[in-house]
């Protein structure tokens, strides 16, 4: 057994599952399809194999879930990962922080941001911008949620429009989802070791 | 698709009429609602809802969105409750104070739906070996946990339109 992570870090963990993942060999013609396995792609994760127990979700989801990450328009790609990962540090899911601070810190090549975040939480010293992002989606992943119209009036002062606060609302929203189930149904550890 | 579902939760919740400039800002990222609508009906009412009926589903929803003190969508919930034609002892399951009076297996449910709805971060494994403790299968852990997670996105995506509806006005 290996020891559990619990601080953040941007090294993407192992991600040790809780519950069974299921048997690709005994998987039903619904499942494949929504694991997109082909004989050309046989590579799925161990956390998607879990979620395939649910399989009418995870094939709604997966689409969903790169929309809302991906699509054109709207907030930068960087600034939705910090929706992400201000999300995934109020709930503590070692592993989404890692994978979303670390796809920022690709992005913008800019490791400062993270560290910060990672180190001061809803607190960190960023940018006007930033921290009106970093705050807003700190408070929208509370439960209940704690943002205020006056938190919406931080964003569109530090330049915000209308599209890019949705996708803001989404990005947050969205790993209140992810975090809930890769934190609860499974334990980062160190690569290499598990 | 099933008739007696409301179509747009998120747009109706939010109080998000067809006339209003936020709409035409929601419609730029219509697939999106229409994805979170098709997850909604898929956590709510599944084809196979293996351990967990559709009237457990709802009753839980209910329960969650009470935690999250929104009151219009814990109605919607109820409202599948109701259509679903829960009995006393399901309904009790939408109740806060409730938490499973002795019954090993409802405990565990509630339990864990209580933590990953208020703090998932004090969600441990522990949490999950109750479940199977009591005699939940991991598939049905995983539906309980996708329930769970697809409301707290659904809650404060309606929660952040609220506010962008009360500060475009």
């Amino acid at each position: 057994m290996s020891a559990t992570l619990h601080e953040f870090t941007t090294v993407v963990p192992h991600w040790q599952p809780r519950v069974r993942p299921i048997d690709l060999a005994q998987a039903s013609a619904e499942q494949l399809d929504a694991l997109k396995v082909t004989p050309s792609n046989t590579k799925v994760s161990e956390y998607v194999l879990v979620l395939a127990n649910d399989v009418e979700t995870l094939k709604v989801r997966t689409p969903l879930f790169n929309a809302i990450m991906y699509n054109h328009g709207g907030l930068s790609r960087a600034e939705r990962e910090v929706g992400a990962t201000a999300a995934s540090v109020v709930n503590r899911c070692i592993y989404c922080a890692a994978v979303h601070s670390s796809r920022y810190n690709q992005l913008t090549k800019d490791e400062t941001v993270m560290a910060k975040i990672f180190a001061d939480g809803a607190g960190a010293q960023l940018d006007p911008r930033l921290s009106a992002i970093l705050a807003f989606a700190t408070k929208l992943s509370q439960t209940p949620s704690q943002a205020t119209a006056q938190d919406m009036a931080a964003l569109a002062e530090a330049g915000l429009d209308q599209a890019e606060i949705l996708d803001l609302v989404l990005s947050a929203s969205l790993f209140g989802w992810a975090n809930r189930l890769m934190h609860t149904l499974g334990d980062p550890q160190p690569k290499g070791q598990a | 698709m099933n008739g007696t579902m409301n179509h747009d939760v998120v747009r109706t919740q939010a109080g998000i009429s067809a006339e209003s400039p936020l709409n035409a800002v929601l419609d730029t990222r219509a697939d999106v609602l229409e994805m979170t609508q098709a997850t909604h009906d898929a956590a709510l009412r599944p084809e196979d809802p293996g351990g967990i009926p559709h009237v457990v589903r709802a009753a839980l929803a209910t329960r969650i969105a009470r935690l999250h003190e929104d009151a219009g969508l814990a109605a919607h919930y109820e409202g599948l409750m109701r259509q679903a034609r829960a009995s006393a002892a399901i309904s009790r399951l939408a109740d806060p104070a409730f938490h499973g009076d002795g019954d090993a297996r409802l405990t565990a449910v509630l339990a864990y739906t209580d933590l990953a709805t208020r703090t998932p971060k004090d969600v441990t494994a522990n949490d999950i070996a109750q479940l199977q403790q009591a005699g939940v299968s991991d598939a049905d852990i995983v539906r309980l946990a996708e329930l769970n997670a697809f409301l707290a996105y659904q809650i404060r995506l309606i929660a952040g339109l609220r506010l962008m509806k009360e500060f475009a006005q």
